[in-house]
């Protein structure tokens, strides 16, 4: 029997248990369950990974059917192929390293039962996402991710920001999830099936290259794609979302909730070939958030800021290889950003961990001696985040780019924004590498990564190191179309490129050959830098134009202006009450007569009536 | 039925007169008692009026009515009188004008 029930099932037993002991669990005792569900779930991934290299054969298991409508039945099913083995390994390999990080990250937290819990569930619900072998299914893990977002960047409810943030994050990607929802109403009305494999079928039966519908239903599931792999104009719930413990920002919104939208367009790639038009926007999409991350992220101070918005700016990379139809290269580099990012986060929890909770890079500087495990993480994280030569970040990237270079038509001005962008990657990068590491020390660390910190992040180092030579099982489950060979100038220019970044973070942040900080002076300077540190503003736009409004409309509704025409109503009988009462004098011989006057009135209208 | 007839108009005039003073009895006397007699006068002139009308279309109705308004008037009388007693008792006045508090 297979073991692929189990894969979904142990992280979700063990998130069970410990929701329902109440936060009443030893820690060390929710730390096992934690750690250790997922470390057996990663071991089946294993054993499924391995039967599949084998003979890559499309594993198949219908656990029942979910429920039963006319001819609407979706059935609890997993469908595991290439695709999937290379998604679910991500999960519970990179998933697992952070849990085992997060045990001396979160040990002096008191809720670290609810903690593990939710990380657990997390893992759960992003496995059932990626094996499910129904949109509908998929919608139920997708679903669970956003929620265990929510309950993980708000982890720490106490402060009101992080619940703003959380609740930020949440709004925002629902109303992605919304396009996503009708997106997948359309294509049951249009196809009669959400079952992934014949709905493709169907599609490519019934639709031709170009149709509306297609470019509909597809724009409709980018939406939900955008806001869940924070891609502009959704892309502003991330940064924010940083308010929740490192790890989880290392696991959920770098390493893999993030880049669910992405696995969703290269699950359905069939569908979205239908729609060459949404491809196009994908495409650009990716583009334009690459550069606006990229731009942003160099003008930050919170280490965790530039983390996010460097996440933001690669999986706009993968937008772009999605756009372009390389989407083999999307996933690799899916692949080695969730190794190398994974490592960035954790080595800049580390950091936190050691600095008192110290988020600002200008308050660090001068780490290189202090913490030289954490030293030697950022740096090999930073370098394949840059792509320099032969780190897993550069085949990756150097895909992603060759493929756009290639495109016909619009290609060379993706591949030239995308060069420009891994220009500035390398920038930030190093820029960040060379605050907080280099200079003089602004603030000692106070103690040194144990080993349940230290191990992870040497595991990812070498995955970050090495991650470019792997061979992913993707031949087969999605069609990469490779590129012909180009000349080789371009080659040599995306490889140029990161080092170029280097070269001027050096000059800029180290060697102190041109000074930063009289450029900042600068009137121009200084707007330029508030701007980009703003986040371009798009917050503030936001707030504008959609939160001030909507907040003003709830103050007045809150006053119940509809009301006002009931209490009108009550007003008047009051009034009205308050000129009356004057009548009621108690006085016998008056009300005797006004009887007298009233009647003879009646009288009068009577008689005249009838006359 | 011969000897002298009187016109219905008159018995009818009679009647509005005795209304009116009884009406205006009402309005303007501020004594209780006074008040209810000048209530009876008006039933009385109704009782006349319905009296008359019976005679002049040789109906007996007219004179069951009036055989109703009397008894009416005992009751109505009754009643008067005890409430006359009670606001004799709380407020030590029949005058009306005095009396008009509704709580006692």
């Amino acid at each position: 029997m297979t073991v692929l029930w189990l894969i979904p099932f142990l992280p979700l037993l063990s998130a069970t248990l410990m929701l329902l002991s109440a936060g009443r669990m030893p820690r060390y005792l929710a730390a096992w369950l934690g750690v250790g569900s997922i470390g057996l779930a990663a071991v089946c991934v294993a054993l499924v990974a391995r039967a599949y290299l084998a003979d890559y054969q499309v594993q198949e298991l219908t656990l029942w059917t979910w429920m039963s409508v006319d001819n609407f039945t979706p059935r609890i099913a997993f469908r595991v192929d290439g695709l999937t083995v290379v998604m679910m390994s991500v999960i519970t390999g990179v998933g697992f390293i952070i849990h085992l990080y997060s045990v001396e990250f979160m040990w002096e937290d008191e809720s670290i039962c609810r903690y593990f819990a939710y990380m657990n569930l997390f893992v759960a619900a992003m496995l059932l996402l990626v094996m499910a072998d129904n949109l509908l299914l998929l919608y139920l893990g997708w679903e669970g991710v956003g929620a265990c977002s929510y309950l993980l960047v708000g982890f720490w409810y106490r402060d009101p920001d992080n619940g703003r943030a959380a609740r930020k994050a949440f709004i925002v990607t629902r109303v992605g999830d919304t396009a996503m929802a009708l997106g997948l109403f359309l294509l049951f009305t249009e196809l009669g099936t959400l079952d992934i494999q014949p709905l493709m079928a169907a599609a490519n039966d019934r639709w031709q290259i170009g149709d509306t519908l297609p470019i509909l239903a597809t724009a409709l599931l980018l939406g939900g794609a955008l806001g869940k792999s924070a891609q502009l104009p959704l892309h502003t719930w991330l940064p924010d979302a940083m308010a929740g413990p490192t790890p989880v920002s290392a696991l959920i919104h770098a390493a893999t909730m993030v880049t669910a939208g992405v696995y969703l367009i290269a699950r359905l790639y069939e569908l979205f070939l239908l729609a060459p038009p949404t491809l196009a926007v994908i495409a650009w999409i990716g583009l334009l958030t690459l550069l606006l991350a990229a731009f942003t992220a160099l003008a930050q101070k919170d280490i965790k800021r530039i983390l996010a918005y460097s996440t933001i700016s690669q999986i706009g990379y993968m937008f772009l290889a999605l756009g372009v139809g390389a989407f083999a290269s999307s996933i690799f580099h899916l692949v080695t950003h969730a190794f190398f990012k994974a490592l960035l986060f954790l080595a800049a929890g580390a950091v936190i961990h050691c600095l008192h909770h110290e988020h600002n890079i200008f308050r660090m500087g001068g780490l290189r001696t202090r913490l030289p495990v954490v030293f030697l993480s950022f740096l090999i994280g930073s370098a394949a985040l840059a792509a320099l030569p032969f780190s897993s970040g550069f085949f990756s990237k150097e895909g992603i780019l060759l493929s756009a270079w290639t495109q016909p038509g619009i290609g060379p001005w993706l591949w030239a924004g995308g060069l420009l962008g891994a220009l500035l990657t390398s920038i930030y990068s190093f820029r960040l590498v060379f605050i907080v590491f280099f200079g003089e020390a602004q603030t000692e660390p106070d103690r040194q990564p144990g080993w349940q910190m230290a191990v992870p992040l040497m595991v990812l180092c070498v995955l970050s190191l090495v991650g470019g030579w792997f061979v992913l099982p993707l031949s087969g489950v999605l069609p990469d179309p490779g590129h012909e060979a180009v000349s080789h100038w371009v080659e040599y220019i995306s490889i140029g490129t990161p080092l170029l970044g280097l070269t001027i973070a050096y000059l800029l942040y180290l060697g102190r050959q041109v000074s930063i900080a009289s450029l900042m002076a600068s009137p121009a300077g200084a707007a330029v830098q508030s701007f980009w540190y703003g986040g371009a503003r798009i917050d503030k736009l936001y707030d504008l134009l959609l939160v001030r409004p909507f907040t003003g409309l709830a103050h007045w509704w809150r006053n119940e202006p509809v009301d006002l025409l009931y209490n009108a109503l009550v007003w008047m009988t009051r009034w009205g009450h308050g000129r009356l009462v004057v009548l009621q004098t108690g006085e016998l011989r008056w009300y005797a007569t006004s009887m007298v006057f009233g009647l003879l009135l009646l009288l009068a209208i009577v008689l005249r009536d009838s006359a | 039925m011969g000897g002298l007839q009187i016109p219905l108009e008159h018995v009818l005039l009679l009647a509005s007169c005795l209304f009116s003073c009884g009406l205006a009895g009402l309005m303007l006397r501020r004594n209780l008692i006074f008040m209810l007699m000048s209530l009876e006068v008006m039933l009385n002139s109704a009782a006349l009026a319905f009296v008359a009308a019976g005679a002049r279309w040789g109906q007996p109705d007219g004179q069951i009515i009036f055989l109703f308004i009397l008894s009416i008037a005992a009751a109505e009388v009754a009643v008067g009188l005890g409430l006359v007693l009670q606001i004799q008792r709380r407020f030590k006045t029949l005058d009306m004008d005095q009396a008009n508090r509704l709580r006692g």
